[in-house]
């Protein structure tokens, strides 16, 4: 009697307890959801053409838009992929194809350290190295602070789909002839072209939404900033600034920033894991 | 004939060589940047750890005017934070990993996977937003009375409701770091060999006993690796925990009570550093920063190592 009550009170362990992690599933889920929604209700009706058109109009003054910040977040992006992508890139070839143990241990955890440094201490970096020397906040040293960002993103994800290249491949280029760098140039590299594209796309979607680093590197700015050596608007800057703010209209135009930035960030996403099709990517 | 495919070979040999050259170039320009990082940051506190010493982390003054620097208040409030976030996040995040190894179809599993990778993705400005404009006002009209009534006058639930505070950012963070244990969780979970669970399920145990007492067990350092990983996200936390932990920079006895962080402190404070000491001070907060992540993620590497294959760990 007493082993089928125990019986029956394992199986109803058994049924609660997977029931839970299902929940904490659901409820993980309908986060993202629900952040989405809320965004798309309050974003959505603050959002008009003026957004995208004209520069942030002074305090007490209603409408205006971040038009500065949409362009200042693209230019420091531009230079965030010129500076970053290469030496990530290379780094990562690097890795997979010419380090000996103890160099690619040093690269590796250098990368990896790099990766998991909380964003404002590259922010400080940057600050010290671009900003004091120049007495200039800059769109230049947002831009490399994002750069910096994206090194190991690359560095590391670079190597992990190179090496899912087949050997197979390798020793029949090498084994009609070709020289080891022929071999990574013309049948490597081809062969993981859409896992690094996708590994771009997702670093550059991560930078794209930080915003410690550009406190005190690219600042901010009401107005439009010619070239790079000057302060700069940038889009996730703008929220915060809007957010803690204590104007309503600028909460309204906040919310509307957040939606743009939030849509094309997970487009981004979307785009990259669609173009890796079915591989799952970690 | 022989002669011209020997210098040819040698030719394209030389060829390796400066592609190993040329690649070693930015494989070290990596670790340059490391370690210039750790050399500017230690350089550019020079002053503060000077002046204070060892005392910098036990002092909880914080006086600009009076140049009196202590960051107690600050690395009070990045740990407390992070270590509520890691009650809350590591029994979901967790239970989360188990269901997508252990119990879900393989499609739904890929579904939800791809849905919380897109949750990671989100920007920490926007998470900030939300928690502003939803979290801090549900939290001060019903989740800090009721915690308070129901814990009837415990210090860590008392004082008043301001909605920001610890106990919120450590919510906010919570949420954040989710998707973090998740995606590492769940990569451990399934390096974990079916033999190990099939063989508890052959002794008779029920589906939630193999998990539990079989394959949890067998993972634990892998996950403890995800906790500690997730854990590393947090301390580091900037925006997020900025805009709803109140900034004030106090150690006080309960959850609800306004606090301030370290990264939040040099995000506020950063831009009207004018005098080199309290710049120096602001710099070497971020310097004690990175040697608490630097230290958490080698520990967090090492457990991954120690049982998923390498290579699924980031």
């Amino acid at each position: 009697m007493t082993l089928l009550f125990r019986n029956q009170r394992r199986k109803i362990v058994n049924v609660v307890m997977l029931g839970m992690t299902a929940f904490s599933t659901l409820l993980s889920v309908s986060v993202l959801f629900f952040v989405l929604v809320y965004l798309i209700v309050k974003g959505g009706s603050s959002l008009n053409v003026a957004f995208f058109t004209e520069l942030p109009k002074p305090v007490g003054e209603s409408g205006g838009g971040m038009a500065n910040a949409l362009v200042g977040s693209a230019k420091m992006l531009g230079i965030a992929a010129i500076t970053g992508l290469p030496v990530g890139l290379l780094a990562g070839l690097y890795l997979s194809e010419f380090a000996g143990r103890t160099m690619a241990g040093a690269v590796r955890y250098a990368a990896d350290l790099l990766n998991g440094m909380p964003s404002i201490v590259v922010g400080i970096f940057v600050y010290t190295l671009v900003v004091l020397p120049m007495k200039q906040f800059s769109t230049l040293a947002g831009g490399l602070a994002l750069g910096i960002m994206m090194i190991p993103i690359m560095t590391r994800s670079t190597e992990e789909f190179l090496r899912a290249v087949p050997v197979s491949l390798r020793e029949a280029s090498l084994a009609l002839g070709a020289s080891l760098t022929l071999t990574i140039v013309r049948v490597v590299v081809p062969a993981a072209t859409r896992g690094i594209v996708t590994a771009a796309m997702l670093g550059l979607a991560r930078v794209a939404g930080e915003t410690a680093p550009l406190l005190f590197t690219s600042l901010g700015n009401a107005f439009w900033s010619p070239g790079v050596l000057h302060p700069t608007a940038s889009l996730p800057v703008m929220i915060y600034n809007y957010a803690v703010s204590p104007y309503d209209d600028w909460h309204r135009q906040a919310w509307a920033a957040g939606l743009v930035l939030l849509t094309l960030v997970l487009l981004a996403n979307l785009g990259a894991r669609s173009l890796l099709g079915g591989r799952r990517h970690a | 004939m022989k002669g011209i495919l020997s210098v040819v070979a040698l030719r394209l040999r030389r060829g390796d060589a400066v592609a190993h050259a040329f690649t070693f170039v930015f494989g070290a320009t990596v670790v340059g940047v490391t370690g210039l990082l750790a050399w500017e940051l230690w350089r550019n506190s020079a002053l503060a750890r000077q002046q204070f010493g060892w005392g910098f982390l036990v002092s909880q003054t914080w006086d600009p005017v009076a140049g009196q620097f202590g960051a107690a208040a600050f690395v009070y409030g990045t740990l407390m934070t992070s270590a509520l976030a890691l009650i809350i996040a590591v029994p979901l995040g967790v239970g989360v990993a188990i269901f997508l190894a252990e119990l879900a179809p393989p499609r739904l599993s890929a579904v939800a996977g791809m849905l919380l990778e897109l949750l990671a993705a989100i920007p920490s400005v926007i998470y900030g937003l939300i928690g502003i404009a939803v979290l801090v006002p549900a939290m001060r009209q019903w989740v800090q009375p009721i915690l308070k009534t129901a814990t009837g006058g415990f210090p860590l639930f008392s004082g008043p409701a301001y909605g920001i505070g610890l106990l919120t950012a450590g919510i906010v963070l919570a949420i954040m770091i989710v998707p973090f244990i998740v995606s590492v969780g769940r990569e451990v979970l399934l390096s974990v060999p079916r033999e190990q669970r099939e063989a508890a399920l052959a002794l008779g145990s029920t589906h939630w006993e193999s998990t539990w007492k079989v394959v949890l067990p067998y993972a634990r350092p892998g996950l403890y690796g995800a906790i500690f990983l997730a854990l590393g996200r947090a301390l580091g936390e900037t925006m997020a925990v900025t805009m709803v932990i109140g900034n004030r920079p106090e150690i006080a006895a309960s959850l609800f009570a306004p606090a301030y962080s370290m990264a939040a402190v040099i995000a506020n404070e950063f831009s009207e550093a004018t005098e080199e000491l309290y710049l120096h001070s602001l710099i070497e907060v971020g310097l004690v920063l990175f040697f608490l992540t630097m230290i958490i993620n080698v520990v967090a590497r090492g457990l991954i190592a120690a049982t998923a294959a390498p290579g699924t760990a980031r």
